[in-house]
């Protein structure tokens, strides 16, 4: 066991109630199976128009003239907008680390203000008409002439060129410990192994979507984000307007995955048609205009180097990635990440670098780095095993570190030896036979793969309101987003668990930027942020409250402290029993409701606010790396004749810290490992390198797993809390990606005796 | 324009349609059902499933006025204990695919019902195939699911099927 | 996607009527296909002849123990139906493993055959193809082609025609009956498809003003038969490749074999060559080998694609060792 040494950790904050730590159902559940949920196209708005894209056939070059006429003889059609007629929009921020929200925009472009193109499939006109059926008519009767320059749209020839990334607060371009590649020349047993993984998208089965609505400078947006706040800000800057008189809704999201955690074409060109034709704006992409506008995961090139003793000792690791960028935005995959943390190496070298390509720009996507970097890693570890003739299991143990092997410091919690153990317990891996083709079935051949996964939630802050009132129910605000973590659920079971009332008495509304900030829906860190100010503002209200008991001749609490009492049965009680319920105590004062929010509301406070948390979470990241890790256990089954691989059998073990909700919880971590079968066995991005055109922009071509593709997922976490976290969360929106193609190459190859580094593991490459 | 007669959910509704008008839109823009999602617009993906006379059917490719006069059925018209079986099983997350999930296993389970095979049943003259686990996700697979509920999906199904055959 | 005309057909005579009389008019099955090429600006058609109303959804025997199958009969009826699934499984298994159960449950008989290819720039209205745009070049063979033909392609085309019922329909014999204002004909589907040559556009040899009204298979020579579809998911893919083959032996000797292939032509790819060499031979995993290795004899790959050749050797051998075996 390899956590804190007592002395320096602080005690667990674990609260177990009636409704924190159980699996109950979505409180939302209702809502989404019977198709009352309303997500940002479900709308309606009298007099809505409808918007469809024009995109950009070249790489890069100048419009040099659009010839719209055919568009707008198109009867329904009220205009149609290019760069020559839409209204002026104030261009993008630059980054500052001052205010997050400047990173709110997916690239710098200023659409249709620019006659400039730099991707094959920018947005360069967009046509409003009466009906969705003439919009998208008139927008395929664009025509658009261009200035072609010449562009670099082959990644594989753009990667000749890598820029190394440079080391900032955001990005680890460089980072070593003692000279790994002195030591790798010295190991007695080396692997030095290039993997690839390609383009990959979202492909939320939501494509983005948004509905705008001016009234004056006042701004309406429902837009499928996964950030309302910065969306707000973003839209606010550029558009002109005070934030306030934005308000952007986002009730349910209909999935995200980092897709839509960036403000996309889409988002901004719906408010400037909106502005531009007077009439609310609807603009739904089409899946093909998702394709084209909202960027994925970059394709990478890795190199993992390991040097080991004989008895499985690492004496070196390196791990160096260059991946693609937009030569309009975009950033580095950090494919290298968890080399930084999994294995104790005296001798460390990471290495990230870019390769500019004139293409949409890439964006986070599920773990971005860490999902594919993570297949690199852990194949490599497979591949050494191999040579080491060590069981990979062992190999991995032998390995693992007391402390973070780069940094030194110390891991808040960590408990992978016993998370193998429990895997390799529960899967029967003891009865792996090692060596490659050994196992059949009938025909098929058999194979079990291994791979470790881990992740470092990233914390930010969020705001809540909570309201008691006298009649005994509860209602809780917060700008937070539903894309499917069951967030709502676990803010009404924080919520009711803090107040000792029923979970069924507890409303949550969410999606709102006029309700408190919250942080957007990514780095597996809106759980944490709202569960922490739900139990600073419950707090505060269990303190008002018996406040107005306290003063109270009739009340049992009369005169009684906040250590004396707790919350229970829907009211404030003290240990012997006696208490009152919060209906008796406001009903008595004659106080319809007591509010507790946290943070402010104010732009100074709202500043204070961030600065402090910023303080907190720094010197937190000086002591301490909270891992999310786990071990992904996967048996596949390949057809020897054709080579078709099927996933047959997933066991996954985590360590998420304290888990609010297991059935949410599990239902997250499922999901990764089923994005991650996708990246291993069939997802890509296909782009002819000729043009730079993603050529499979529809989900008949892009292959996300079907039903078929995916077995029963066991999923187990060991359920203990990271004691140095508010309720002992770590995360789990990404650590269940983590790792999964790994799992399932190395299963192909002790099946096949096939190694494939390059992904996806289609058939072909195993024939 | 063309008029038509959408019977959905039992109510008949005449509304005149651009014949363009898919069935899907004709539901979300035109009759403000906006339950059935739009996922791809392809046939693709199984959100915009619904069920006609019974089948279940990808609205997204079908053209509205080819469906005149049929019984129409949307998730605002299911009520069935498939839905709680979802919640309980957690067959969802994001929600969006669920009401195309509701709906073609609605479809599917009819399917079955009448003796209908699939791509993995052994035995094509058989008449009652049992619902296993590759049934099921085969027989549901033209319902894509990204956030990758399909474990709770297929339990919903299994079960709910388990107390149909037992009632 | 363009205005069109609606027409629903209350009859064939009318619906040929109207074909004949209307310039680029197209009948409308399921609109799996055509509405989703419409609506990608590859498909123009001006008039829709709508022919769901036509009384062409039965299956019915033929004298002799064939079928007759309308041409609206629903891919999924069609599959679930009982002497399909007990005298031709390798056709209810080759419908059963396309699409989707809501695709399958719209998707028409004569649809199905008239499908259009999936070549990634012939869906793309900005990519040279001269499929939809003749003269234009071809994008894919020196771009992406890995679901492209590798066999009876040509300079000018490498696309294949995707569907999987079609495959199964060449391995045993089919018909297709055909109408239009001059009369009634009957085409052999080995004959109904075209390579592409120089004229990739043409891609039956169906008028545009006739419509498909039925498909008769003769009787079979044997009901051992089955459809071994590959591809890239476990479901819900269209083939890399397929095989549709119907195997009788006596005393291990082939006494009767019907084998195609799909995924590698711009037609279903009924395989005679193997057949030549199988029939008659033992029924063994070489003879198998040898059949494959004759058929593909001629087949050409590009560096996407080139796998396909090695797929569809080790399909058939595979496909036509199970029938043998069980
Ligand atoms: C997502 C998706 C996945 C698919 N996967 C597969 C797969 O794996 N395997 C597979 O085989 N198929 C697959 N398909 C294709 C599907 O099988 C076809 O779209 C379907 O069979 C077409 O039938 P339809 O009745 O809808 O045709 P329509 O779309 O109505 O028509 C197609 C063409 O045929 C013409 N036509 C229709 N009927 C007649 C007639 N009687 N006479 C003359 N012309 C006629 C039309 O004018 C049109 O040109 C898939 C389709 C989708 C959308
Ligand atoms: S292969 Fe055929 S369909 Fe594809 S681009 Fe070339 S000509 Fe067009
Ligand atoms: S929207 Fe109809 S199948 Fe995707
Ligand atoms: S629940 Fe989100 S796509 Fe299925």
């Amino acid at each position: 066991m390899t956590t804190a040494p007592e002395r320096t950790r602080p005690a667990a904050t674990r609260q177990d109630g009636p409704n924190v730590g159980r699996p109950v159902d979505r409180v939302d559940g209702v809502a989404k199976t019977t198709g009352a949920a309303k997500y940002s196209a479900d709308f309606p708005y009298a007099d809505i128009a409808h918007a469809a894209l024009v995109h950009a056939g070249i790489a890069r070059g100048r419009v040099t003239a659009i010839d719209t006429g055919a568009a707008e003889a198109v009867p329904g059609v009220l205009k149609v907008l290019t760069h020559q007629n839409a209204p002026r929009m104030a261009p993008p921020p630059k980054v500052s680390i001052a205010d997050l929200s400047t990173m709110a925009p997916g690239t710098p472009v200023n659409y249709l203000n620019t006659d400039e193109v730099h991707w094959n499939g920018q947005p360069v006109a967009v046509v409003v008409a009466e009906s969705l059926e003439a919009a998208h008519a008139a927008a395929r009767l664009v025509r658009v002439s261009y200035e072609q320059q010449p562009a670099t749209t082959d990644f594989a020839v753009a990667r000749e060129h890598p820029k190394q990334v440079k080391n900032s607060m955001i990005d680890v371009g460089e980072a070593r410990k003692g000279d790994a590649e002195r030591a790798l020349a010295d190991a007695p047993v080396t692997v030095d192994l290039r993997y690839t993984t390609p383009g990959q998208n979202h492909n939320a089965i939501e494509p983005h979507a948004t509905t705008a609505a001016w009234d004056g400078d006042r701004l309406t947006v429902h837009d499928a984000t996964q950030n309302i706040d910065w969306t707000r800000k973003h839209l606010a800057l550029r558009f002109g307007v005070p934030a306030a008189q934005v308000r952007v809704v986002a009730t349910f999201v209909g999935g995200g995955f980092g897709g839509k955690g960036s403000v996309w074409a889409g988002t901004l060109l719906t408010a400037l048609a909106a502005r531009a034709t007077g009439r609310p704006v609807r603009m739904a992409l089409s899946r093909e205009s998702v394709s084209r506008t909202v960027g994925g995961r970059a394709p990478t090139v890795q190199r993992v180097a390991l040097g080991a003793e004989r008895d499985g000792t690492l004496t070196a690791l390196v791990h160096t990635g260059l991946t693609q960028v937009g030569r309009v935005g975009g950033g580095a995959e950090r494919v290298a990440s968890q080399s930084q943390y999994l294995y104790a190496a005296p001798a460390i070298l990471v290495r990230h670098s870019t390769a500019e390509v004139d293409a949409l720009p890439n964006t986070f996507m599920r773990a971005p780095g860490e999902a594919v970097g993570s297949f690199a890693l852990e194949s490599a570890i497979d591949e050494l095993a191999g040579e080491l003739g060590m069981d990979p299991i062992d190999l991995r143990v032998r390995n693992e570190p007391e402390r973070s092997p780069l940094s030194g410091k110390r891991f808040s919690r960590r408990d992978l030896r016993r998370v193998y153990a429990r895997g390799a317990d529960r899967f029967g891996w003891a009865g792996r036979d090692p060596k490659p083709r050994s196992m059949r079935d009938g025909r098929w051949l058999v194979g079990w793969g291994v791979a470790s996964a881990l992740h470092i939630p990233v914390p930010l802050p969020g705001d809540v309101l909570v309201r008691l009132r006298a009649d005994g129910t509860v209602l809780v605000r917060s700008g937070l987003q539903e894309i499917g973590v069951g967030i709502a659920t676990i803010v009404a079971q924080v919520t009711a668990d803090a107040l000792g009332v029923p979970l069924d008495v507890v409303s949550v509304e969410i999606g709102d930027s006029d309700q408190p900030t919250a942080p957007g829906a990514g780095g597996s860190t809106q759980t944490s942020a709202a569960t922490a100010a739900v139990l600073q503002a419950c707090e505060e209200l269990k303190r008002s409250a018996l406040g107005l008991a306290r003063r109270a001749a009739s009340s049992p609490l009369r005169g009684a402290r906040p250590g004396d009492v707790e919350t229970r049965d829907g009211g404030l009680r003290l240990a012997g029993g006696a208490g009152e319920s919060y209906a008796e105590i406001l009903g008595r004062a004659g106080v319809p409701a007591l509010e507790a929010r946290t943070g402010s509301d104010s732009r100074l406070g709202q500043a204070v606010g961030q600065a402090r948390f910023m303080a907190r979470f720094l010197n937190d990241r000086r002591r301490w790396v909270h891992p999310a890790t786990g071990v992904h256990f996967c048996e596949v089954r390949v057809d020897p004749d054709t080579a078709e691989v099927r996933v047959s059998r997933w066991l996954g073990v985590f360590d998420v810290g304290r888990v609010m909700n297991a059935k949410l919880a599990g239902s997250q971590l499922r999901g990764g490992v089923v994005m991650g079968i996708g990246a291993a066995l069939s997802e890509e991005t296909l782009v002819d390198p000729r043009t730079g055109r993603i050529m499979n922009p529809g989900l008949g071509e892009y292959h996300v797993p079907v039903h078929a593709d995916v077995p029963r997922i066991d999923i187990e976490c060991l359920d203990e809390p990271d004691p140095t976290t508010p309720l002992g969360l770590i995360g789990a929106g990404e650590v269940g990606i983590t790792g999964v193609a790994a799992a399932v190459a190395n299963a192909v190859h002790h099946a096949t005796g096939v190694r494939v580094r390059d992904l996806p593991v289609t058939l072909d490459r195993l024939l | 324009m063309v008029e038509v007669e959408l019977r959905v959910n039992g109510a008949a509704r005449r509304v005149d349609l651009d014949p363009r008008v898919s069935l899907l839109d004709a539901l979300r823009e035109h009759l403000e059902l906006t339950g059935t999602k739009k996922g791809c617009n392809q046939g693709a993906c199984g959100a915009c499933t619904v069920l006609v006379d019974g089948e279940r059917i990808a609205s997204c490719l079908a053209l509205a006025v080819q469906y005149g006069g049929r019984e129409i059925t949307t998730i605002e018209g299911v009520e069935h204990p498939l839905q709680r079986a979802f919640i309980a099983a957690d067959g969802l997350q994001c929600g969006y695919c669920t009401p195309g999930q509701v709906c073609s296993a609605l479809g599917m389970l009819a399917e079955h019902r009448a003796g209908a095979p699939s791509a993995v049943t052994a035995d094509l003259t058989a008449t009652d195939v049992p619902l296993t686990d590759a049934e099921i996700k085969e027989r549901m697979s033209g319902n894509l699911c990204r956030c990758g509920a399909y474990d709770g999906i297929a339990t919903a199904i299994r079960e709910t099927a388990i107390k149909e055959v037992a009632a | 996607m363009r205005s069109f005309t609606y027409v629903s057909a209350p009859d064939v005579d009318s619906a040929v009527r109207t074909l004949a009389e209307t310039p680029g008019a197209k009948p409308l099955g399921g609109g799996t296909n055509l509405v989703d090429l419409m609506r990608q600006d590859v498909e123009r058609p001006p008039t829709l002849v709508d022919i769901t109303g036509l009384p062409l959804t039965g299956v019915d025997e033929l004298p002799g123990g064939g079928l007759r199958i309308g041409a609206l009969v629903r891919n999924s009826h069609l599959a679930a139906h009982p002497a399909v699934r007990s005298r031709f499984p390798m056709l209810a298994q080759a419908l059963l493993s396309g699409a989707s159960g809501q695709v399958r449950n719209m998707a028409t008989v004569g649809g199905n055959l008239l499908q259009r290819t999936r070549c990634l720039y012939f869906v793309d209205a900005t990519a040279a193809c001269n499929k939809r745009e003749p003269g234009s070049g071809c994008d894919a063979a020196g771009g992406l082609h890995r679901a492209g033909a590798v066999l009876g392609a040509s300079e000018h085309c490498v696309a294949t025609h995707p569907s999987d019922m079609a495959v199964a329909l060449a391995a045993l014999d089919a018909v297709v009956e055909v109408r239009s204002v001059r009369g009634a004909r009957s085409v052999p589907l080995l004959d109904f498809y075209r390579l592409p040559g120089d004229t990739p556009q043409l891609e039956t040899v169906l008028e545009p003003d006739e419509l498909i009204v039925a498909i008769d298979l003769p009787a079979p020579v044997t009901v051992h038969s089955a459809y071994r579809k590959v591809r890239d998911r476990a479901s819900f893919a269209f083939a890399l490749v397929s095989v549709a083959a119907a195997l009788e032996t006596r005393d291990s000797e082939v006494v009767a074999v019907r084998l195609a292939l799909g995924g590698v032509a711009a037609k279903p790819w009924r395989a005679v060559e193997a057949e030549r060499v199988l029939t008659g031979a033992p029924a063994t995993e070489e003879t198998f080998r040898q059949a494959a290795e004759a058929e593909l004899a001629a087949a050409v790959g590009l560096p996407g694609n080139e796998f396909k050749i090695e797929l569809a050797r080790r399909t058939i051998v595979a496909t036509l060792r199970r029938l043998a075996t069980s």
